[in-house]
């Protein structure tokens, strides 16, 4: 493991919503570069931990640290531009504006021009529209969405949706991605591509990742260390190799052994 | 170099602009329609400035607001109190009567704005209620039987607002700022993970559409030569509401064409009185029914003529499969 310090900080970390503890004692930390898997079964709790690092939720105990700043009760857009961006589980496209303009919200936090020379139509519209333009574009190519530019982001087919999220996530510039189940829905063609990219992605923006994940073999084969959650509670943590053998996780997946 | 992008259609509209400025001008000026006509057309630009402006909130943005006409009261009240207790002159009624409708709209924005769907509709609609009923009670400004305001609202005025509206909405909304707006209006949640400030967004959009309402209300005040509360009851702020909702949500083409039709249909009516209500929401109904999104559903007149030669290869039949 690294000495460094690292990106991500979680610290006994933990939610309630009424009576229902949903996430407790949560400990994670995460290194620059890395790729970590977050596996669980369904129900503990992986996506509120993500809404959890990202400001959906404040949580009710513990404190996360990103680059050793505390992020309590920062709203989601600003610990977007601090470097965390995401995908949604269920894909949260905006549906009706086309590919490239997803893209160019993304790049929202860049524009200089204000809303006032928007309204004027003053020259830094123009070059910043522009500017934005162009950049969108760039970067579609590089995932090959290009072709699709001006397609409503609901027309894509599925996979390209996933793709297009993906990309979306990355154009806001962050140092960590996470990635909610990426692979949610895909063939094995699919998921084949999906794991090619997120090698090509990590490698091109140096980025570290954490990944939310239900197909065993793509968080096996590309992860480098894999925290188990269930019930909230973190129950292991290691490497793949680890993970697999570990009793507590083969419990929690298949049941408890009958003595 | 800058890079004019619309060039064409943007010369093409201000030509069309002026031609049709020019036509309604020389019609009014020669007396060639009396002057139930002349009002027509008045009430249509102004019913156009409002669509325009609560196209901005709910087209765009996706706030249901249904409290406009709250906000055209304030505007007509405030424009009126300046030009006729203070003896200003109307464009500085215009200018009162738009600022204090947007403060309005910040002000009820900022707390109500946390609401989403149904709640937001249900505070909006409380809010137009309020000043309703606020106006009712402020003696100054004539209480329940209102306040006689002379008539200063010419052709001129209400285009140049009109044309004022939909420029600074049009450009709005085809800037990044528009497209924050339209993200909020697509998927809020995705729109704060993209680093949007959704709140501050949403406080613009009901500022730049509170502050047209308002010019409206003014541009209304010196039109009918009296403004009671009773105008400004939640059935005024529905009749703009179906202007956006016919003319198709997201589109503002649709809400200036819904705006036209809708008031031509009102005002040919009115020789019908007793079936005139009926035959409006017959329309109404008929035209949801076959176009369930608007006239124009989210496109735009313009795109009918640009977008053609954006088309190209790649899959367009809409199929989404979901494999899981």
């Amino acid at each position: 493991m690294e000495t460094h310090t690292p990106l991500l900080k979680v610290e006994q970390v933990g939610i309630r919503f009424g009576g229902l503890k949903a996430v407790a004692n949560v400990n994670m930390k995460l290194y620059p570069g890395e790729l970590v898997g977050l596996i669980g079964p369904n129900g503990a709790g992986k996506t509120t931990f993500f809404n959890m690092l990202t400001g959906v939720y404040v949580p009710t105990d513990g404190s996360i640290f990103f680059k050793g700043e505390n992020l309590r009760k920062q709203p989601p857009y600003k610990i977007t531009k601090k470097g965390i961006s995401r995908t949604f589980q269920n894909i949260r496209l905006f549906e009706e504006l086309s590919v490239i303009d997803n893209v160019k919200v993304a790049y929202h936090s860049l524009a200089k021009h204000t809303i006032l020379s928007s309204i004027l139509r003053l020259p830094n519209y123009f070059s910043g529209e522009k500017e934005m333009d162009e950049r969108a574009l760039e970067f579609l190519k590089l995932f090959n969405l290009d072709q699709y530019r001006d397609d409503k982001a609901k027309n894509l087919p599925y996979g390209q949706q996933r793709r297009l999220e993906i990309a979306r996530a990355l154009a806001t510039n962050p140092e960590l991605l996470l990635l909610d189940e990426p692979a949610a829905g895909m063939n094995p063609k699919e998921t084949e591509q999906l794991m090619d990219l997120i090698a090509f992605i990590r490698e091109k923006f140096n980025l570290t990742v954490l990944l939310i994940e239900h197909d065993m073999s793509l968080v096996m084969g590309v992860c480098e260390r894999i925290y188990v959650l269930d019930h909230g509670q973190l129950i292991a943590h290691g490497t793949p190799e680890e993970i697999r053998n570990h009793p507590k996780v083969i419990e929690a997946y298949l049941g408890e052994e009958v003595s | 170099m800058i890079k004019l992008k619309q060039t064409k259609g943007f010369w093409f509209s201000i030509l069309f602009a002026f031609v049709l400025f020019t036509i309604v001008q020389i019609v009014i000026a020669n007396a060639v329609i009396n002057f139930y006509f002349v009002n027509m057309i008045l009430t249509m630009g102004i019913y156009i400035i409002l669509a325009v402006s609560l196209h901005l909130i709910i087209g765009i943005t996706g706030q249901f607001s249904i409290g406009h006409a709250g906000f055209l009261a304030v505007g007509a009240y405030t424009s009126a109190v300046f030009t006729m207790k203070l003896g200003q002159p109307l464009w500085i009624g215009l200018i009162a009567g738009g600022l204090a409708a947007a403060i309005a709209g910040m002000l009820i924005g900022i707390p109500s704005l946390r609401l989403k769907g149904d709640y937001l509709a249900i505070a909006t609609l409380g809010f137009g209620e309020i000043v309703r009923i606020t106006f009712f009670n402020i003696d100054y400004i004539g209480g329940p039987s209102g306040m006689m305001v002379s008539q200063l609202t010419t052709w001129p005025w209400v285009f140049g607002c009109m044309l004022l509206t939909i420029l600074v909405i049009r450009n709005f909304t085809n800037s990044t700022h528009g497209r924050a707006c339209i993200s909020v209006r697509e998927d809020e949640i995705a729109a704060d993970a993209m680093g949007i400030n959704t709140t501050y967004y949403k406080v613009v959009a009901f500022l730049i559409g509170s502050f047209f309402a308002g010019v409206g209300g003014a541009l209304w005040a010196h039109n009918f030569y009296i403004i009671q509360p009773s105008q400004f009851g939640f059935l005024k702020s529905f009749d703009i509401l179906i202007f956006v909702v016919l003319g198709g949500l997201g589109s503002m083409s649709g809400a200036v064409i819904a705006a036209i039709l809708l008031t031509l249909v009102s005002m040919l009516l009115t020789e019908y009185p007793e079936t005139r209500m009926i035959i409006y929401s017959l329309i109404l109904i008929f035209t949801m029914l076959y176009r369930p999104r608007g006239l124009l559903g989210t496109k735009e007149v313009t795109s009918l003529f640009t977008n053609r030669r954006n088309k190209k290869g790649g899959p367009k039949d809409g199929n989404t499969h979901t494999v899981a």
